[in-house]
């Protein structure tokens, strides 16, 4: 069970008051009637799917109700970081080398050392 | 190899089971092979199996950096069907059906196929309409099928609530009698002996780290043990499937997720069906040896911890509970997840790729059990040939960008 930083409510909720929505930070091709097959195809289908350190959409679907984005290890599922639309992350693959301890907006311990707890099962 | 018999069982026993050969060897990785499989999964087994037994290429390795079968082949919920809707599945998911059929004969080894038919619910108005029209476009494709309506599904199941008192009463069903059930972990280990019979070697604990790729061919692969020399390699690795392909250096249309399931204490049998419902979102059917084995849905974010939300395991028994009160105070056993992955049209892909000589198997997300025996053909055919077999021509990456998507979201669903 994920403990979800709302940027917008300022509060940590549980998982169920919200869904995941894919990949964020993607952008519709400019003009998609000018573009080929292929870039449409990439916009359409093709996403990014880390074993690490992945941004994605959520929807506090049960709150606010509003879009925000969530920096998260895709293996620990570690919450490294919560932000609003519009914004960049500031955790990413490139400058997360060494997985920082938690920081202020994954400061639920008790899902931290779970998770920690499963990569052991890892096939 | 020894061949296993009721006679050998007898004759065992005599000697007290103290003599039972290995199921296969263990043997150190040759510098070069003909072809390797990256993945000792289901699939990845079969496919060597038929490489070697249907075109004869027996210097072949399959690369499992667990153990055989440890992926999603014995994390799932068993259920084999073919009834999909579109006519290019309908025909890979048959064909394989058709191997299920004599697979135990055939690679003597008892994987407890049982077709104890499946019923998929039907709850709305809607779900009748897209039943109606797939059982017809599954007869049209000689696929057995048939409607029933509610009091069809009662007879098949007495202790199902079919009465309107539910909250998402039951309409009726689609019904595919030949569909079944089978012993997942002996489908891993009776492609594996029967592979290993035909001189492959399978290696365990053995981890793809990189390609080696000169002028856009594949010549070998990078492992944990070494390097290998090949110039055919069939990667067969479920989840991991979009790591393997950055490795490669290009992008597949994939995302993985945490697929979770579960199992009861045993009780004496009171389910000898399986039953799928898409719409309160459950799978449900009794083992053999008496536990209730129950799907979950996918966790809708991404992730390789092969764990998913408790939420999504409360709300597929909520559902289990709603379709059978009987089972309120049944105990869960266990529960685990696996990675799987999901692909746009709920179609696999089985495709060459940028790279001459790497061949992709992926993309079964949560329903490529069923397809093991058929995909493992296919693929190997491809492998051997060079070129898609006809049956998996269709499912090309090349669908992603030409837009002849196979749309199977209605049979596939959360349904199995
Ligand atoms: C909970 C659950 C329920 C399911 N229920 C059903 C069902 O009822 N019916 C159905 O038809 N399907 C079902 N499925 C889906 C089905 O299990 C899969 O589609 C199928 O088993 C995939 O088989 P595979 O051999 O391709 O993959 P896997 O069995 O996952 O094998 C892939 C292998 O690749 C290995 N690997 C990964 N990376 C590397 C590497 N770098 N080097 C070497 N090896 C590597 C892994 O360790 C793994 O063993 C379910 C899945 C889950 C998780
Ligand atoms: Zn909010």
């Amino acid at each position: 069970m994920f403990h979800i930083y709302c940027p917008y409510c300022e509060e940590y909720r549980e998982e169920e008051e919200f869904h995941p929505k894919g990949q964020a930070h993607l952008s519709r091709p400019e003009d998609p009637d000018d573009c080929s097959d292929e870039a449409w195809g990439d916009y359409l289908f093709f996403r990014d799917n880390p074993r690490g350190i992945h941004h994605e959409m959520w929807v506090h679907a049960q709150g606010c109700r509003k879009f925000f984005n969530i920096t998260r290890h895709t293996v620990t599922y570690e919450i490294l970081e919560t932000y609003k639309m519009g914004e960049q992350p500031t955790i990413t693959a490139e400058t997360n080398t060494a997985r920082p301890a938690a920081t202020a907006s994954s400061a639920d311990d008790r899902a931290a050392t779970e998770v920690k707890g499963a990569q052991g099962v890892q096939a | 190899m020894q061949r296993y018999s009721g006679f050998g069982l007898v004759k065992h026993a005599l000697r007290h089971h103290e003599d039972w050969q290995r199921q296969w060897r263990n043997p150190e990785p040759k510098t070069q092979y003909d072809a390797i499989i990256i993945g000792g999964g289901g699939h990845g087994l079969a496919t060597a199996y038929y490489l070697a037994k249907e075109h004869g290429i027996t210097n072949v390795a399959v690369l499992e950096k667990g153990w055989l079968g440890g992926g999603n082949t014995a994390r799932n919920t068993t259920i084999v069907r073919s009834n999909y809707l579109w006519d290019e599945a309908a025909a890979l998911y048959e064909h394989s059906l058709k191997l299920w059929e004599g697979l135990s004969q055939d690679i003597n080894y008892n994987v407890m196929f049982s077709q104890r038919g499946v019923l998929n619910l039907g709850h709305t108005l809607q779900d009748m309409r897209d039943i109606q029209r797939r059982v017809n476009a599954n007869r049209l494709n000689g696929v057995d099928s048939e409607v029933l309506d509610a009091k069809g599904v009662q007879e098949i199941v007495p202790i199902i609530d079919g009465s309107k008192r539910a909250r998402y009463p039951i309409m009726g069903a689609s019904w595919q009698p030949r569909a079944g059930v089978a012993r997942h972990d002996a489908v891993a280990w009776g492609f594996a002996r029967a592979a290993d019979a035909y001189g492959v070697d399978l290696l365990q604990n053995t981890e793809v780290t990189g390609f080696k790729i000169l002028d856009g061919r594949v010549v070998g692969v990078h492992t944990n043990r070494g390097d290998i020399e090949t110039r055919t390699v069939g990667c067969v690795t479920a989840g991991n499937s979009g790591v393997l392909a950055g490795m490669a250096g290009f992008k597949l249309p994939l995302e993985s997720h945490p697929l979770q399931a579960l199992v009861s204490e045993p009780m004496k049998p009171i389910l000898d069906t399986v039953v799928m419902s898409n719409a309160v979102h459950g799978y449900i059917s009794q083992s053999d040896k008496g536990d209730l084995v129950i799907g979950a849905g996918i966790d809708g974010y991404n992730g390789y911890g092969q764990r998913g939300s408790y939420a999504t395991v409360e709300h597929t028994l909520q559902a289990i509970v709603e379709m059978f009160p009987i089972f309120s105070r049944v105990r869960m056993n266990r529960q685990w997840g696996g990675i799987v992955d999901t692909c746009p049209d709920a179609c696999p892909i089985l495709s060459k790729t940028p790279v001459k000589g790497l061949f992709f198997n992926c993309g079964w997300g949560t329903g490529g059990f069923k397809a093991t025996p058929g995909s493992g053909h296919v693929f190997a055919a491809t492998l051997a040939k060079g070129e898609p077999h006809p049956l998996a021509a269709p499912f090309s990456i090349d669908r992603f960008h030409s837009g002849a998507l196979i749309d199977e979201h209605g049979a596939a669903g959360v349904a199995h």
